[in-house]
């Protein structure tokens, strides 16, 4: 059975290893640089506050790739590991909120496991019904 | 405002993207992708890689380009301050390394309504410059009334 050093078994029920992470205050500004995203709702609390949010909200795919990159370190933390992923976003995530992903693998065939994985900041899910493919390493 | 069914299958441009070192080290500093194939020459050569590589969602950069004419479309006449971005789904198949050319096309897979809400559903496909795909994405967005 295809197992990762961190130990997500290719076996319906398996956990994916928790990820938590923190996005500090200027984190939003940091990824709108290196994406091009300067949606000035992700960068000004008070544009954002103007248009009816509580402050200045994460990048959507910044959130996504806290996903990618907790599925990605539960196949063993090879990029070519992640094959396909698939996400809803919900909510609104907040910089300075710890946000923690994770996940179970819901089928696996061979190497190949369908890992079912959500991203929440204080129980508000800002990434559900998510779905990654990985292929993990024999 | 109604949606315009006969936009289906609209496709832009092809936009072509350069994929430098130090812009997938800023992307990979950004979202913490510590592995050090993502910052390190040396390291991703030892991975089996050719040069540093991008850490899968770094797709949204090189699709940036592709993606924006295609949302901003005028004829679509999206209201960009009611749209949110509903869904996401990649498929990754060649990976990306520092000095790879990324072509991506984006096209407007489906529109409709439901629940009083505008749905756009946008496919995007990458390939790298010897002709083989890199990432398909397909992007949802959703307009709130409007």
């Amino acid at each position: 059975m295809a197992q990762t050093p961190e130990g997500l078994t290719a076996q319906a029920g398996a956990e994916l290893p928790p990820l938590s992470v923190t996005p500090d205050k200027y984190v939003p500004h940091r990824y709108a640089g290196a994406s091009g995203d300067f949606n000035p709702i992700h960068i000004d609390p008070e544009f954002a506050k103007a248009v009816g949010l509580p402050g200045n909200i994460l990048h959507g795919l910044y959130s996504m790739a806290q996903v990618a990159r907790a599925a990605t370190a539960g196949a063993g933390g090879d990029p070519r590991s992640l094959k396909r992923l698939s996400v809803q976003f919900r909510g609104m995530g907040r910089p300075e909120v710890e946000i923690r992903v994770t996940g179970s693998v819901r089928e696996a065939a061979g190497k190949r496991a369908i890992v079912d994985v959500v991203a929440e900041q204080e129980g508000n899910r800002i990434i559900r019904n998510a779905e990654a493919e990985l292929e993990l390493q024999a | 405002m109604a949606i315009k069914e006969s936009l289906k299958g609209r496709t832009q441009a092809p936009f072509e993207y350069e994929v430098g070192r130090e812009k997938i080290r800023e992307y990979a500093r950004a979202v913490g992708e510590e592995n050090p194939v993502h910052h390190d020459p040396e390291a991703a050569r030892a991975a089996g890689f050719s040069n540093v590589v991008a850490p899968p969602m770094f797709c949204v950069v090189y699709s940036a380009g592709a993606m924006g004419p295609a949302v901003l479309d005028p004829e679509l006449e999206i209201n960009l301050m009611m749209m949110v971005h509903g869904s996401q789904q990649f498929e990754w198949f060649e990976p990306v390394v520092a000095g790879d050319t990324i072509t991506t096309t984006a096209t407007l897979k489906d529109l409709y309504d439901k629940n009083g809400m505008q749905f756009y559903v946008f496919e995007s496909e990458s390939t790298n410059q010897q002709g083989k795909p890199v990432v398909k994405g397909t992007w949802t967005n959703i307009v709130r009334a409007g």
